[in-house]
This record gives structure tokens, C-alpha cells and sequence, in this order.
């Protein structure tokens, strides 16, 4: 209770000390950018700093092309209540755009602000799908990946492969509920059965034994988990401690990221099946970026969430730089319907484009975890087993609920 | 075989599971306890001294090759140390102070500590593999056991009956006990009291640092695993009663126990039920159940 109490006064003390230096002459004229992002909980590694390092790479190989762009950012806790709110003074203090929003109920919070303050919205670190679905919105555009692309990647690989009953370790709100969902419609649909699920607090849990016997006792032919971060890697470590996969049962990480790969180890990780739309050494697109954002990174390499700020971001300059600051202050909507109107290219994605209902189309790749032998070294991790095109990837358009899809 | 629907397999290995995180909670809220008894600090850094524990352990393996069983020992006699620098320079000017200044002062700490852990080492945490010695696992029909876990049971009792001999059964014990309860007169019989809380502030982080080497095989080596367990030990502290050393390890485990059935029967509140359960018991008895009044 008390952690609760120190993150809202921190939270506060961080929305509250931003800083805007420049002169008010300057501010017609500037593009404020705010990344808002889980920089100290289970999510920050993937994201956090290196998402706003990401975000800066392009706006610095944008260049200067007539306006002036400012980075700011701040740490929401993954706590709705918390990133809504600096979301709010961010636009009212004249923040032009939100970035990343990891953690699915801060990305539910924020879309419902920027769409009342009519500002633009770039989600790319949360995963619920019902942000280009029930929940889609005329100023969002939700970029790289969702719930319903990991399950149809990683669900129906893992059915396919003769993993046809299913019992779920879900985080309890709305990512892993989403994301739960949309893994047992796939498994369903491709004959399996779902046994059951235990859904478990979040973020206060690091024990996940009790969760993993539970399952085990369902005698179910996958676990999935319907988690992240942290919270993956306590699963897969202790999964792994309890036997789980020794008694033949596969485990299906359905959002893992590199960083998470990294810290597991590939002793414990290979063999996992897992679905990225980006993967450092997927081309010589790819591989040139990762060398170009070498020195802002260090010793990490960037992986889907935080190089996804760099490609909206991009993409995002691109947009003001045709339609003009003055005009693109006016109206969030009409930012994002020019990012719509343009067909996006950048070395993280390749050439896509932006549905109606906000969702930027790229192909989703399956990958498998090497095993220490295959690895050649620090973060050679995966193989690519297979490619879903970016037409097929996502959920089609008529199918979300999305309201602003005329049928 | 049946209990209110859930398999009796199931169920013994969610109470073993609940002993399994009863023996951190015992042990750290013994850490909390010793210090509270004797110094009447709250200290909140004991979470941020528990990750230390197992930095330490990582750092030691890492950057000088020095292996589970040497880090068992070392580490809680670093991070003691650090410890113990910390009472000398800060905590032990506050003692005549309100419980409030050392707790805020303590709970800033932690902060700190944990955030330059974070700046250094991101928050998704190292791997630390457990010793060859405690790998594998016991196939107890209802189901699997790690050894090391079973280990952790093990030592965790007998590291909280060391402390409680200790300090209930030897002259040194005697000694701080008597200062807690006089310290000018347990000083004027020639005993020097200010370095015996000074050593005790650093048995007590030694015993976090203690367990955080226990935990460092288990959960990833990260910053923020000790701001994690924290409330709960404290919860566990206050139902067991402020300074009780037998309230503290009984609690713990008790409590480990309750939250592995709610794992159960009821998942989304199992970390809420400690909580529950400490509003009860402070409504019942607001000394808590081994305190005194």
C-alpha cells in the first residue's frame, strides 16, 4: 500500500518538473513529442530509456526540415490513472504527440485522452487489439504489434504442431485478458480446446510455482502465457525449475521480446517458439539501423518496442513536414489522417501502410530461440522459422468492431 | 480424493509451495523484527539490502569468479558492512527522533539504492543458475520438488532458530535486550551500547543480504525484487507484533502458507489477502498475535 502511495508522489514529481526551456517565440514552431513509457517496473528494459533514445535517433536523422523538434518523456508505473494524467498536462502544456504507452490499461487511458484533446496518439508498446477494435479512435494509430497477431502466429504454429489442449497463465488486466482471448479463439478455431485458465495479480507477483502447478494439474499439452516481461521470465525460469516441460508439456510464450530472451538465458529459453514483427538481424535494412543506434544504445540492441518509437516517430516527422506545424496544431485527426494517407517506409519495418482503424501494417515473423550451441555470440538468439505477410498478419478490417470502418 | 473441488495433490503441493515463500517471509521479517527490537528503527531499506544480497551474489560470481556457496557467506557480510556504514553515518542520529524520521529516512534510502540499481542493470534481471550441488528435483508423486527450493526450507529454518538462540539463549543476547530496555544503565555497567546497535543494525541487513543469496537462483537477479516482498514483510511483521522474533518466523511462515491456498481457491487476491488478514488481526489484537501490548 505504501508502494502505491511512493509511485503516485514520484509520478507526480515527474510530470511535474518537465521540462520546457524555449522561449514562447520558439513554440509555434516546435513539435513536442512525449514518450510515455514503463521506466522502472517489469516493462522498462523493453522499452523505457532505449524507447526514447529510439524516438530521438529520428527525430535526429530527420533533420531539420523548417520546424524544431522536442523529445520530452516520462514514466507511467503501468498504472492507468497515473499515465492519463500526465497524458492530460502533456497536451494541455502543448505536446503535440504521445509515443510508445506500453502496459494495454495506460494505452486504453491515453487513447480516451488524446482523442478528447484532440491530439495524436502513436501507440506502439501496448498489445490489446481493442485499440484498433471496440476501442479504435480517429487519433490513434496502434503500430507494430497486437495481441491478435501474436496468437495467429504463435497459437496456430503451436497447434499445428500437435499442441491441440491449452491451459493459460494470464496477467490480470487487459493485456493478458486480450491476448488470452485471442490465443483460444485461434486454438479453438484450429480444433484444440482451451481446459482452462488462472489469471494472477498485476504486478505483484514473482512466484508463479503455485500457477504453474495449477496448471500442470490440467494436464494441459501447452501452458500459455499470457504475460510479459518480467513477469515471462519468472514464468519460463520456474517452468522450467518445476519440471513442467519435462513431463512433456510446451510452452508457449506468446509475447516475448529479446531483452526477455536475454535475460532467461538460452539454456533455459531454446527451443521457444515466439512471434516479433523486428529482429536486429533479420536484413541489411535492419542490421544498418542497429549499427547507426549503436552509440546511443551501448551494449544493447534494439528490439521490437523501442524501434518501433523510431519508425512512428519517423514517419510522424514525415507527415508534419508535408502538411505544415500550423496546420497539423489544428487538429489531431488530421495528422493521423495524413500518416494514413502516406505509405510509410523506414529500415525497422520495410515499406507498410495504415488501415482505417489505425492498425500499421507489417509482416509478423516466427522465430525459434537458439540453443548456446547455434548462438555465435551476445544477442544471436534467434531463427527465423517463418513470415506472415502483412495483409494476413493482423485481424481483417470487418472483424474488429471498429467504428470507424464503414461496412 | 477432494477438498471444496480441488484435487488433495494439488492442495499439498500449494501448502508446500506456500512454506517454500513462508521461509523468505520468515526470514526477512526476522531481519526487520531484530532490528525494530532493538534499535525501534523501521527499516525500509531492508528490501533494497535483500536485492543487494543477491547483486552481490551476482557480482561475485561475475566480476571474480566466486561461486554460490562463497557468496552464501560473503554477501551478507558485504552488504552487512554497507550496512553498517549506513547506521554509523545516518540512522544513528535519529534514534532519540520519532519512529517516523527513521522510517523516512530508511524508505529514501531504499529508493536510491534501487534506483541506481535499475540506472545500472535495467529492470529485467540477471540469470543466476543454482549450484550444481542443488539442481534436479524429487518426483514426490503429487509433484515435482526442486531440491534447491527444498534447500531454501531448510536453511531458512535454521539460519531463523540461529537467531533466535542467539538472542534468547547467550550473554550477547542478554546484553542487547537489556540495552532495549535501558540502554543508559545497561551502558553504565561498562557494555558499549552504541556499537552494539551498530552490529545489530548490520546482523539484521546481513540476514536480508542473507536471503536475497537464497532468492537469487530462484526469481531474476533485478532491482526491484525487493520493493516487491517488502510490504509483505512488513505485513507480516506487524501481525506477528512489532520486535517479536518468534511472531516474525511463525508469521512468516504461517502467512506464506494462507497466500499459497489463495493461489488457489481465489488467484486475483493472493496478493491482497496478507492484508486482510493484518486488518483482522490488527482489529482483534492491535499488537499483533505475538506482541506485547
Amino acid at each position: 500500500m505504501m508502494n502505491i502511495d511512493r509511485r503516485a508522489v514520484l509520478g507526480a514529481a515527474a510530470a511535474g518538473a518537465l521540462p520546457f526551456r524555449s522561449a514562447r517565440s520558439q513554440a509555434a514552431n516546435t513539435i513536442r513529442i512525449g514518450v510515455l513509457n514503463d521506466q522502472s517496473g517489469p516493462y522498462r528494459d523493453l522499452s523505457g530509456p532505449y524507447g526514447v533514445m529510439c524516438t530521438q535517433q529520428a527525430v535526429a536523422e530527420f533533420g531539420q526540415r523548417g520546424f524544431n523538434v522536442e523529445v520530452v518523456n516520462a514514466d507511467h508505473q503501468n498504472r492507468p490513472d497515473v499515465g492519463a494524467n500526465i497524458a492530460r498536462q502533456w497536451y494541455d502544456q502543448g505536446v503535440d504527440v504521445i509515443v510508445d504507452v506500453p502496459t494495454s490499461s495506460v494505452g486504453l487511458a491515453v487513447n480516451n485522452v488524446a482523442r478528447e484533446k484532440n491530439k495524436a496518439y502513436l501507440n506502439t508498446g501496448s498489445a490489446t487489439s481493442d485499440l484498433t477494435g471496440a476501442q479504435c479512435s480517429p487519433n490513434t494509430i496502434h503500430w507494430m504489434y497486437d495481441t491478435y497477431m501474436l496468437a495467429k502466429s504463435t497459437g496456430a504454429a503451436m497447434v499445428r504442431a500437435g499442441g491441440d489442449s491449452w491451459y493459460f497463465i494470464t496477467a490480470d488486466y487487459a493485456f493478458g485478458h486480450a491476448l488470452e482471448r485471442d490465443t483460444g479463439n485461434f486454438v479453438r478455431a484450429a480444433g484444440g480446446r482451451v481446459l482452462g485458465a488462472v489469471r494472477y495479480p498485476f504486478p505483484a507477483t514473482t512466484d508463479f510455482s503455485s500457477f504453474l502447478l495449477q496448471a500442470q494439474a490440467a494436464r494441459p499439452k501447452v501452458i500459455g502465457f499470457a504475460n510479459a516481461g518480467a513477469d515471462l521470465i519468472n514464468s519460463i525460469k520456474q517452468a522450467s525449475e518445476f519440471g513442467v516441460t519435462r513431463r512433456g508439456i510446451k510452452l508457449a510464450a506468446l509475447l516475448m521480446f529479446l531483452p526477455d530472451v536475454h535475460s532467461i538465458g538460452l539454456e533455459t529459453a531454446q527451443g521457444l517458439v515466439l512471434t516479433e514483427s523486428f529482429y536486429w538481424d533479420l536484413n541489411d535494412r535492419t542490421r544498418a539501423l542497429t549499427e547507426r543506434l549503436r552509440p546511443r544504445l551501448r551494449d544493447q540492441v534494439p528490439n521490437m518496442a523501442s524501434v518501433a518509437n523510431y519508425s512512428c516517430t519517423l514517419h510522424y516527422l514525415k507527415a508534419i513536414a508535408d502538411m505544415g506545424v500550423a496546420a497539423s496544431k489544428a487538429s489531431g485527426v488530421d495528422v493521423i489522417n495524413r500518416m494514413k494517407a502516406m505509405p510509410c517506409d523506414d529500415d525497422a519495418f520495410g515499406p507498410g501502410t495504415i488501415r482505417v482503424d489505425g492498425r500499421k501494417l507489417c509482416p509478423s515473423y516466427l522465430f525459434e530461440v537458439k540453443s548456446p550451441r547455434e548462438s555465435r555470440g551476445r544477442w544471436d538468439y534467434y531463427k527465423l522459422v517463418q513470415t506472415t505477410p502483412a495483409a494476413e498478419a493482423f485481424r481483417p478490417l470487418n472483424e474488429g468492431g471498429c467504428s470507424l470502418v464503414r461496412s | 480424493m477432494d477438498f471444496f473441488g480441488i484435487p488433495a495433490p494439488l492442495l499439498f503441493g500449494q501448502l508446500l509451495l506456500g512454506l517454500i515463500n513462508g521461509a523468505f517471509y520468515a526470514l526477512l521479517s526476522l531481519g526487520l523484527a531484530v532490528i525494530f527490537g532493538m534499535l525501534n528503527v523501521i527499516n525500509f531499506t531492508h528490501g533494497a539490502q535483500f536485492m543487494m544480497g543477491a547483486f552481490a551474489a551476482w557480482m561475485l560470481l561475475n566480476f571474480f569468479g566466486i561461486g554460490y556457496w562463497g557468496a552464501l557467506l560473503l554477501a551478507p557480510i558485504i552488504v552487512g558492512i554497507t550496512g553498517i556504514i549506513l547506521e554509523r553515518l545516518m540512522i544513528a542520529k535519529l534514534y532519540k527522533l520519532d519512529h517516523l524520521y527513521g522510517l523516512l529516512l530508511t524508505f529514501g534510502i531504499g529508493l536510491i539504492i534501487e534506483g541506481l540499481f535499475r540506472n545500472e542493470f535495467g529492470s529485467s534481471g540477471m540469470p543466476y543458475r543454482i549450484p550444481a550441488e542443488l539442481q534436479g528435483a524429487w518426483d514426490l508423486g503429487f509433484m515435482f520438488m526442486p531440491v534447491y527450493r527444498g534447500w531454501v526450507v531448510v536453511v531458512a529454518f535454521f539460519a531463523c532458530l540461529a537467531t533466535w538462540l542467539v538472542i534468547e539463549k547467550t550473554k550477547i543476547g542478554s546484553y542487547l535486550r537489556a540495552a532495549t530496555e535501558n540502554p543508559a544503565l545497561v551502558q553504565a555497567f561498562g557494555i558499549n551500547v552504541p556499537r552494539m546497535m551498530t552490529l545489530t543494525y548490520g546482523a539484521g541487513v546481513a540476514l536480508a543480504a542473507f536471503a536475497g543469496v537464497l532468492a537469487a537462483p530462484i526469481y531474476s537477479v533485478n532491482p526491484q525484487m525487493g520493493s516487491n516482498l517488502i510490504i509483505i514483510v512488513f505485513a507480516v511483521v506487524v501481525i506477528g507484533g512489532m520486535g517479536s522474533i518468534l511472531g516474525s518466523v511463525l508469521t512468516g511462515f504461517g502467512l506464506g502458507v494462507i497466500e499459497g491456498l489463495t493461489k488457489v481457491f481465489y488467484p486475483e487476491a493472493s496478493s491482497t489477502v496478507i492484508f486482510v488478514v493484518m486488518a483482522i488481526v490488527l482489529l482483534a489484537r492491535p499488537a499483533g498475535l505475538f506482541g506485547r501490548a
